[in-house]
């Protein structure tokens, strides 16, 4: 009956509901799609460096790729739950992973190795190494969190760098193999116990034996000149990309919550929110564990695939990276996020690597400078194409200006991201026009 | 007496527990360190022990080397702290001011030292490549001291220019945001600095100065005329610092901005003037430091001055943000930790212990450890 | 830990050489409340100090709020008003003196909880949540809310009845913004609200808290003549159903109009006390008035 009366009212509210309406509706499908663009753009670009190589060339760089893009796409998300919902600005991401990423190590680790390990169940080992993440986020968030942004930046950026430094320790770990039996494995780092899907494809391990799945998979791919270990590794990313999913839909989830209404009035004005009764210094101490706790999985899920990690994995430039990928995006949108990490990978991360490996490919240069000033004088005494060379020899140094001057022109240009302001709505029920017609009888609460 | 006097205790106790603590800890290394100095020794357990034996020579030593970086740090920090403070945002490209000093400066002494007998080429890269060694250059304070002066003031000048573009470029049109919108940028403006610096002289750490002659003796003291002559030269700047902030209109006005923008701004202070001596002030000295780190070390190399920033900051938040005398008691304070403690802890751990100290500080006391002490 | 801090408090009250603080004692704070304070009254402060470098902001002042009423907290700019609702609302602590709600001490609890026990506060300069829909900041308020709980959120199963407490909420946040008739605003973000809608949706969103007293501070300042009716209409339909309003308010006339009890500081300090009448005709307000204030 209220709908009768809502289809009463004028022309233009209603055209505004029904936009309103499918607005909401569609959202997260328009969403998804264009995630999935984004992503089949960079795939395009990819494929145009690598396509003169063969089939499975392109698919074996698209893994690389998306593998990349899955684990900054994981670790945007987490900070968006610290940095973009509740305005918690933690810049030692790196740190936290490292802690997570250690202790999976160490309780995994086996106990004949060097280091040697705990030898204890893997499961087991990866969600201790989530709850001490979030433990080390704890004991930082207890006394930071009431510190002003920049100062907690500060604080966050020297936790991450004490981490850093006590797992490079060589006395540490010494001490350690002394006295308890287990170790850091210091600067020269330490075994992991390799991640890997190819359990899914192989029985036993051994390549004569395959799986149902693997003599299906495997009939469609091996035609096609792709190896079998590539379309194992492309598993183990599939892997990676349900846990990204996993991750936005928690974030979603807790962002269209109570919950996330008190992180996002947090962000907004803390004491807002503290003067209507939120404890928010609670609130504050639960979202830095859980994001710290989702840092750690990240790092395990992305260093375990690797089979070794080293605190050189852990340099404040990650950090970084995970900022740049969650600013481009829009911190506050986990859309954002993900759109993010594939935009970073593809064209600042990736991206620059490749075009410069292609570029001299095609090229050929004859000129070789060693320095800047050899290829200066090169350029002067009639070689303008000893500068290239000169430039993608020193690609990466290249890509890290690209890097700074990109996150210099966002802060300038579009620090609300490229998809623009976007509001996730932060209650678990609709909260649009029409939901006031909704509305059931006339239930005063006076 | 003694009843208020425990109930004062008490509170103390109550309110300012860590702190409280934390004396309580600094007095027992201070014990320990003049126990060991006596060559006291307690024995507590089978490992540790309370006292032992340190060398006068060696505790000298430390805080020698103490000072020296300290006095570096709190060069630089003058520069942070005043943008800090004026601009109100942690610069997190402050570091790699150092590192343009560094090889703005460096580059010009060799040019001056050398020029003429070894090819340009090498000379201007600060040796990125080839086969040429210091020694061939033979820059130091007794060869060439005119070129390391030179340096010195290359140095400032490069990197004066340089801060004065990015503000033009970056942080100027960004005046009016918060200080987390130009935090980012400066880790942008880092990144961006770095690598252009790695793009240009490349990315090898390599020695820079020639040592013959340079460590001699001195009333019977071994002294390393390097930093003898960083630390002299630290000193005067930091004086004329003093003196050009006592004294001349501007400094007057810097104070005033770095105690209060607002009220700067109402009493009619040109802010845009004020800003620009900031970085002209700021970025010279950090230049400075940059060049000095290289003098110290005898080695340059493109991420030295991010290595540092951390330390920075370290000394410019025990001083007090805002604070240039702050900053450079921190820079000592930080400097000295920075190699006394290798007394009790191994090496691997002075760097952490150093960004703990900072961290305790911020927690605990995040306006400086002065406060209430120094005026500007 | 809390209940040590009431006596530490009341001893510090007692040291001062206050004779209406309640007596030295162990008694629990209940009966000590029931002793010292009659139910009716709300609120009590008592030597209420604050300074701020070397500024006192607000110096020994004492009053109560009376159940039921609306009590005008008056004086020049300056006079300290704001600090007062800042030192009662816990978002300063005091240098020293007692809040009392309902008989309880509640100095030095934190703001939210202050405002659990029923006490809210607005701000004089709105601070609206810009980033988030009016909607949204009205639903963010209420208490006990089963959806602050992050894994009644996050887990599959146990959703449900958060969903049914939104629903409920939502209900109620339509209701409130159709009192306030800022209903046509729901779904803006309320960045975008002018100053007069932000001063509405502060005192809805306050509303929504379910609150026994409510602390305006200025919610009229910069409001047109019309909006200003509706904002006073509302807030005695409000004290009809039973709630208890102390309003700081600059404009002296509105004061004297609306308020049954009318507080009157300056420079920090209590400068009169009664009802409307009294006050208008008492010589020191009036001196204080026409020394500061022009309006
Ligand atoms: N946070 C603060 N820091 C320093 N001084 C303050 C602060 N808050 C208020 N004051 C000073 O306290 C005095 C009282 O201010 P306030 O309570 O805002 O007055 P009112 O609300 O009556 O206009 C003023 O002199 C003001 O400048
Ligand atoms: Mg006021």
């Amino acid at each position: 009956m209220t709908d009768d009366v809502d289809a009463d009212k004028t022309a233009p509210s209603v055209t505004e509901a029904v936009r309103a309406a499918t607005a909401d509706i569609s959202q997260p499908v328009r969403d998804v799609g264009l995630i999935v663009g984004v992503l089949f753009g960079v795939y395009a670009l990819f494929a145009v460096f690598v396509f003169n190589q063969g089939l499975n060339s392109v698919v074996s760089t698209l893994r690389v790729v998306t593998f990349f893009i899955a684990v900054y796409a994981m670790l945007a998300l987490a900070l968006n739950l610290q940095w973009g919902y509740t305005g918690l600005f933690n810049i030692g991401v790196a740190g936290f992973m490292a802690v997570g990423v250690y202790t999976m190590g160490i309780l995994a680790g086996d106990p004949a190795g060097s280091p040697p390990g705990l030898g204890l169940p893997l499961p087991f080992a990866i969600v201790a190494g989530m709850a001490a993440a979030a433990f080390v986020g704890l004991l930082t968030a207890l006394p930071a969190l009431r510190l002003r942004a920049d100062y907690l930046a500060i604080v966050t950026l020297g936790i991450s760098e004490i981490i850093r430094l006590t797992l490079n320790s060589g006395a540490l770990n010494s001490w350690l193999i002394e006295t308890v039996g287990i170790g850091t494995g210091a600067g020269s780092g330490m075994g992991l116990p390799s991640f890997s899907a190819r359990g899914l494809f192989y029985v036993d391990g051994s390549t004569a034996n395959q799986t149902a799945l693997a003599e299906v998979v495997f009939a469609v791919t091996g035609p096609l000149g792709i190896r079998e270990s590539v379309v194992i590794a492309w598993a183990y990313v599939f892997v990676l990309i349900v846990f990204v999913v996993g991750f936005y839909v928690l974030l979603a989830r807790i962002g269209n919550s109570p919950f996330g209404r008190v992180l996002k009035s947090i962000r907004e004005d803390e004491l807002v929110a503290s003067s209507l009764g939120k404890h928010t210094q609670l609130f504050k101490i639960k979202v830095f564990m859980l994001g710290c706790a989702l840092m750690g999985l990240a790092g395990i899920l992305w260093q375990g695939s690797q089979g070794f990690v080293s605190p050189n994995s852990f340099m404040p430039i990650v950090t970084f990276y995970v900022f740049v990928a969650l600013i481009i995006g829009g911190s506050g949108s986990n859309t954002g996020s993900v759109v993010g990490a594939i935009v970073f990978v593809g064209l600042l991360f990736e991206g620059p690597r490749r075009a410069g490996g292609a570029l001299s490919d095609a090229l050929a240069f004859t000129a070789n400078p060693n320095t800047s000033w050899e290829a200066l004088t090169l350029v002067v005494s009639g070689e303008p194409l000893a500068l290239f060379a000169y430039a993608t020899d020193n690609i990466s140094a290249l890509q890290f200006v690209l890097l700074g001057v990109v996150l210099i022109v966002l802060m300038q240009k579009r620090p609300e991201g490229l998809l623009g302001h976007r509001n996730e709505t932060a209650a678990a029920v609709p909260l649009t026009e029409q939901t006031r017609s909704i509305r059931g009888g006339e239930s005063d609460e006076q | 007496m003694g009843l208020t006097n425990s109930i004062e205790l008490r509170e103390l106790w109550e309110t300012r527990r860590s702190v409280v603590l934390l004396g309580l800890f600094a007095l027992v290394l201070c014990v320990d360190l003049l126990a060991r100095l006596a060559g006291v020794e307690v024995g507590l357990t089978d490992s540790y022990s309370f006292g032992g034996a340190l060398s006068l020579t060696r505790f000298g030593g430390l805080l020698w080397n103490g000072i020296v970086i300290g006095l570096i740090i709190g060069l630089a920090g003058i520069g942070l702290s005043m943008t800090y403070s004026i601009l109100s945002f942690a610069n997190f490209s402050h570091g790699d001011l150092l590192t343009t000093g560094a090889f703005g400066g460096w580059a010009a002494t060799y040019i001056v030292a050398a020029v003429g007998t070894i090819e340009l080429g090498s000379l201007l890269v600060v040796r990125a490549a080839g086969s040429v060694s210091p020694a061939d250059i033979g820059a130091n304070i007794v060869q060439t001291p005119f070129a390391i002066l030179v340096g010195i003031v290359v140095a400032a000048a490069v990197t004066i220019a340089v801060a004065l573009v990015i503000d033009r470029l970056v942080y100027k049109p960004m005046r009016d945001r918060g200080g987390i919108a130009l935090l980012i940028a400066s880790i942008g403006v880092a990144l961006a600095l770095r690598y252009i610096i790695q793009f240009i002289f490349g990315s090898r750490n390599r020695g820079v100065t020639d040592t013959t002659g340079v460590r001699v003796e001195l009333v019977g003291i071994s002294v390393n005329l390097h930093q003898l002559t960083l630390v002299v030269a630290a000193i005067v700047l930091m004086i004329a610092m003093h003196l050009m902030l006592q004294r001349t209109k501007l400094g007057k006005a810097m104070r005033a901005m770095a105690d209060n923008k607002d009220l700067a701004l109402v009493t009619g202070i040109p802010t845009e003037r004020v800003v620009r001596a900031t970085w002209v002030i700021g970025g010279g000295l950090a230049g400075v430091a940059g060049y000095f780190v290289v003098l110290d070390r005898g080695v340059i190399g493109f991420n030295l001055g991010w290595f540092l920033l951390l330390l920075i900051f370290a000394a410019v938040i025990l001083g007090g943000i805002g604070s240039i005398y702050g900053a450079i008691a921190g820079g000592l304070v930080i400097g000295i930790t920075y190699n006394v403690v290798l007394i009790w802890i191994p090496s691997d751990f002075n760097e952490a212990a150093a960004f703990a100290l900072m961290i305790l500080v911020l927690l605990y006391r995040p306006d400086g450890i002065f406060k209430g002490v120094t005026t500007a | 830990m809390s209940s040590d801090d009431v006596t530490a408090d009341a001893l510090a009250t007692d040291a001062t050489g206050d004779l209406s603080a309640p007596p030295e004692s162990q008694d629990s704070p209940v009966e000590r409340a029931a002793a010292t304070t009659p139910p009716a009254v709300p609120l009590r402060v008592t030597n209420l100090k604050k300074t701020f470098g070397g500024i006192t902001a607000v110096d020994d002042m004492s009053f109560s709020v009376e159940s039921g009423s609306i009590t005008g907290l008056i004086g020049p700019n300056g006079a300290g008003k704001s600090t007062t609702f800042n030192l009662i609302s816990g978002a300063l602590t005091p240098d020293s003196g007692t809040v009392y709600f309902n008989g309880q001490d509640i100095t030095g609890l934190r703001p939210d909880q202050i405002a659990t026990r029923g006490m809210v506060r607005t701000f004089q300069i709105a601070r609206e949540l810009p980033e988030m829909t009016v909607l949204e900041n009205l639903m963010l308020a209420p208490k006990n809310q089963i959806g602050e709980t992050l894994w009644r959120s996050v887990l599959p199963g146990v959703r449900g009845s958060v969903i049914e407490q939104e629903t409920e909420l939502r209900e109620q946040a339509w209701e409130t913004l159709e009192f306030f008739e800022i209903d046509h605003l729901a779904t803006n973000e309320a960045g975008t609200l002018s100053g007069g809608q932000q001063k509405l949706l502060e005192m809805a969103r306050a509303l929504m808290t379910d609150p026994e007293l409510v602390l305006l501070d200025e919610p009229m300042a910069g409001v047109n003549p019309s909006l200003e009716r509706k904002i006073l209409d509302r807030i005695h339909r409000l004290q009809e159903d039973g709630l208890t309003f102390l309003l700081v308010e600059h404009d002296m006339d509105v004061i004297m109009q609306h308020c049954e009890h009318v507080i009157v500081m300056h420079q920090g300090r209590l400068l009169a006390e009664g009802e409307p009448d009294t006050i208008r005709s008492n010589e020191r307000v009036i001196e204080a008035y026409l020394g500061e204030d022009l309006e």
